[in-house]
């Protein structure tokens, strides 16, 4: 345990400051390059799905067309919307904390809250119809007589459709999944800055848990064309 | 606004706010034009303008951090980019399926 | 070189006894008890996965498969190799050593993150407790490579269990990577700067940053074939026009950096004690540096020499073999450079020593037989036989397991504050050598005249038998040999000398603290003023002693 008169001294003049770190700012720089080398991970993570995107896309163009057509776009694009809102107001908690505007602390905090859980809200509505047309992948998997986009004589394969679905449903679900691990933080924020504890000193974690959202967005960016637009010619 | 002596950076944010979703309406529009083989290309090059943009500036890469954290990104993209490319001289020189 | 020096000292507080009791244990953030629990947990997986070793080697002895059935024998060799893998090798010197020594060489208190350390821990023993219990409820059968579409589609046994396990250990490994990361590029003490830096924490860098990049990448293949079994999707599935050479590239973009991960550290280890038992500098300390992070660079180019015969186009096959040669460079620029360090030194052969040099000579066997495989022609011969799985265990055994083995006994008076009995330990180090090579060493025969891998049966090829009695003898040796350490530092904790500060005189700040160290590992910040391996200073004969950061 700590000696007694380093601890003291510490949690007096920075009861943020953890022991093993001799000056706040360390502790700053850690935790920051902590997030960003996390950020790095996620990357290779969804990396993997991307490949088998790629590839397959590649091959069953056509058929992953058809397939992306019956999704929302007007959906997606209004959760890509969602989501950029959700990173200004993420950016703009931030902005607060350093600037010790409570108000704006909260208010940013929880309108990102409200606004992933919209995102979520969205997102369910799109899988339910997705249930509803039989495209989750499965045994009551079904996607006969849909013509390709630009070959209106030409059925899509509904083997490679399939293809489609689960990589949208893995690589959307994944993302949902990284959301709503997201809305928790940002709770836990929100906990944090009710009690006072940000500071234009110590709001190291509100811009760590930016960086996560962020992050998140950013998925969704490339997400959303990869996964609706394909083939959007009327 | 903010009355602090360092400019705000307030109109930085909202500009970009007002450019991510700019290019998310150009990038469904986009997708509503036949540009053949050059949909694909446009539609990740708009992506990646707004994530470079999110990146450098909500994720405060320009200007406030070091070199360390860029090299972070950059490393991360660039093994990214070599898993999707070196497995494409596998897929790009064969017939399958 | 000086004699270990018992030096009589009461009971000074130090990380062992400053707290007792299970949870002060449990809940510790403290990197050294952290290294503990692993050693003790990663020890458990040893035993599990030399279990199922020696079930295959007795399997073997008889060219009938006599001793169990075809599917017992097909998840023997998964699990020996899921548990020796993910549970024993991946953790085993970065979670031990890495772990203890990581901020001491540094000169910092603790890692960057220790609560992040101590949930890597527990990440480890929930996925270890999944794979028992994935074990004692059927196991899995795939091989440790889970290809699709067998795992996905026809394999009746627990392969999401065993994915979920390794992906929850996966992420063990992601954390332990990524305290190290920051733990260097933040916490090193006034004076320490990268070129000072012991070849061992560069060492752990790389692995660190290969720990990063690569497991997530065996994370999303793992959720992909656990999606595809439990939900029914269909990634990898021909049915649907999927691919299952692309879950092999998938799985291989890990995997290949993987052994990388297992045998960095090793390399690691293996600087420090030449360094110290030939009392010199390492030769060409940047070339060594850079080689480190070149390994961790290249391992990520060349995972698809495990494909050449799986259905690659031979365009990427050949683009694979070249970088494959290319990977094999500075590993080769690392044993130069240990034998550089060794010409003209003046050479100890401690047990620690033993180890090294049976490392250096074993590992070069291995990757100069790695050279073979990555050659098109010679690969589609002995590819898939035990050519193949000599050459692996010659750099996983050989050279990993050796690693580690010599950087516990090196290491272990700073761990226990003892010291273990040399005798025994010179001992114990011929007996493994002895022992490693006669099990692995007929494999390699075995493999060039044609025995598959992963058959229990080789009733069509009876003259087999020889050199397969002969390797499961070697086992038995080598199991032996690495019983003895097990008993022997267990002997010492309670019955060993204690240990001086520094019993061997090396280079290295955490040999400037007390064996076994104050829980906040100095006294006072040190201040590094020297270079690393500074040999020639702490030989040199002066009354006292280099000054000593307390």
């Amino acid at each position: 345990m700590p000696d007694s008169t380093v601890a003291l001294h510490h949690e007096e003049q920075r009861p943020e400051l953890l022991h093993h770190f001799a000056e706040p700012q360390q502790q700053r720089d850690a935790s920051s390059l902590g997030m960003w080398v996390f950020l790095a991970t996620e990357i290779m993570f969804f990396g993997g799905l991307f490949l088998a995107y790629l590839v397959y896309r590649l091959k069953y163009f056509g058929d992953f067309g058809a397939a992306s057509k019956t999704l929302a776009v007007g959906l997606g694009a209004t959760n890509t919307a969602v989501l950029i809102c959700s990173s200004l107001t993420v950016v703009l908690a931030v902005w607060a904390a350093q600037t010790a505007r409570r108000t704006l602390l909260i208010g940013s905090l929880v309108l990102t809250i409200v606004l992933g859980l919209v995102f979520l809200g969205i997102k369910g509505i799109e899988y339910k119809d997705k249930f509803d047309e039989h495209h989750v992948p499965g045994a009551s998997f079904s996607f006969e007589k849909v013509p390709v986009p630009g070959h209106p004589n030409q059925y899509a394969d509904p083997h490679h459709a399939q293809l489609f679905f689960s990589l949208y449903f893995v690589m959307t679900g994944l993302h949902a999944l990284h959301m709503i691990i997201g809305l928790g933080i940002f709770l836990w924020l929100l906990t944090m800055a009710w009690k006072g504890r940000f500071t234009p000193d110590y709001n190291t974690p509100v811009e760590i848990g930016g960086l996560y959202w962020h992050f998140v967005d950013i998925i969704w960016i490339y997400l959303f064309p990869l996964l609706y637009l394909i083939d959007r010619h009327p | 606004m903010s009355g602090n002596s360092k400019s705000s950076p307030l109109p930085t944010y909202f500009a970009v706010f007002f450019a991510l979703l700019a290019g998310t309406a150009l990038t469904v529009y986009a997708s509503t034009l036949d540009l053949g083989k050059f949909n694909a290309a446009v539609a990740l090059t708009i992506a990646s303008i707004k994530a470079t943009l999110v990146a450098l500036f909500f994720m405060h890469i320009k200007g406030a951090s070091e070199k360390l954290t860029k090299l972070v990104v950059v490393a991360a993209l660039f093994f990214l980019l070599l898993l999707l490319g070196l497995t494409m001289t596998d897929y790009a020189t064969r017939m399958w399926s | 070189m000086s004699m270990p020096i018992a030096m009589p000292q009461p009971e000074r507080e130090n990380y062992l006894n400053t707290k007792y009791g299970v949870w002060s244990w449990l809940l510790t953030t403290d990197h050294k008890r952290i290294a503990l629990l692993y050693l003790i947990s990663i020890t458990f997986f040893f035993f599990i996965g030399g279990f199922f070793a020696l079930l295959i080697r007795l399997e073997l002895l008889t060219p009938a498969g006599d001793l169990v059935q075809a599917d017992t024998y097909n998840k023997l060799f998964s699990m020996h190799g899921i548990v020796m893998i993910f549970f024993f090798l991946v953790p085993s010197i970065p979670a031990v050593l890495g772990n203890f020594l990581v901020p001491m060489m540094i000169g910092a208190k603790d890692l960057a993150f220790p609560r992040i350390n101590l949930l890597s821990w527990y990440l480890y023993i929930i996925g270890g407790a999944m794979m028992v219990h994935c074990m004692l409820t059927g196991g899995v059968d795939t091989g440790w490579t889970f290809y699709a579409p067998f795992s996905t589609n026809f394999s009746n046994t627990k392969v999401v269990e065993a994915g979920l396990a390794v992906f929850v250990a996966g992420f063990s490994s992601i954390l332990t990577g990524l305290n190290f990361v920051v733990t260097i590029h933040r916490m090193r003490a006034p004076g320490m700067t990268w070129s000072r830096l012991p070849l061992f924490i560069w060492a752990h860098y790389a692995t660190s940053i290969i720990q990063l990049l690569g497991t997530p990448v065996l994370a999303i293949t793992l959720t992909l074939v656990v999606a595809e079994r439990a939900l029914h999707l269909g990634i990898f599935d021909p049915k649907l026009g999927g691919d299952p050479i692309l879950f092999q590239h998938l799985f291989w973009f890990y995997s290949h950096p993987a052994v990388y991960i297992m045998i960095l550290p090793a390399m690691g280890v293996v600087t420090e004690i030449i360094a110290c038992f030939s009392r010199k500098r390492i030769f060409g300390y940047s070339f060594v540096a850079f080689s480190s992070i070149a390994i961790a660079v290249f391992g990520f180019l060349v995972w698809a020499h495990h494909m050449f015969v799986a259905g690659t186009s031979v365009y990427a096959a050949l683009v694979f073999s070249l970088l494959s040669y290319a990977v094999a460079v500075p590993s080769a620029i690392k044993v130069f450079n240990w034998t550089a360090t060794l010409y003209k030194g003046s050479i100890h052969y401690d047990a620690p020593m033993l180890y090294a040099f049976g490392f250096l000579g074993l590992f070069t066997i291995g990757g100069l037989t790695g050279l073979f495989l990555a050659a098109l022609g010679i690969d589609v011969h002995v590819t898939d036989t035990y050519f193949v799985v000599a050459h692996f265990h010659y750099i996983m055994v050989g050279g990993a397991v050796m690693g580690y083995l010599g950087g516990m006994h090196f290491w272990w008076p700073k761990i226990s504050g003892k010291l273990y009995p040399e005798g025994w330990a010179r001992l114990a180090a011929l007996i493994v050598f002895i022992g490693f090579n006669l099990t692995f060493f007929p494999q390699f025969l075995l493999g060039y005249m044609g025995m598959p891998r992963r058959y229990y049966d080789y009733s069509h090829m009876p003259e087999f038998q020889v050199l397969n009695v002969l390797s499961t003898a070697g086992a038995t040796v080598l199991g032996v040999g690495y019983l003895l350490p097990m008993v022997y530092f267990l002997w010492s904790m309670r019955y060993g000398k204690p240990a001086p500060d520094n019993p061997w005189n090396a280079a290295g700040l955490e040999w400037k603290t007390a064996s076994p160290p104050p829980t906040f590992n100095f006294e006072e910040e040190p201040v590094v003023t020297w270079e690393a391996y500074n040999y020639e200073e702490l030989d040199a004969p002066h009354s006292e002693e280099v000054p000593v950061a307390r």
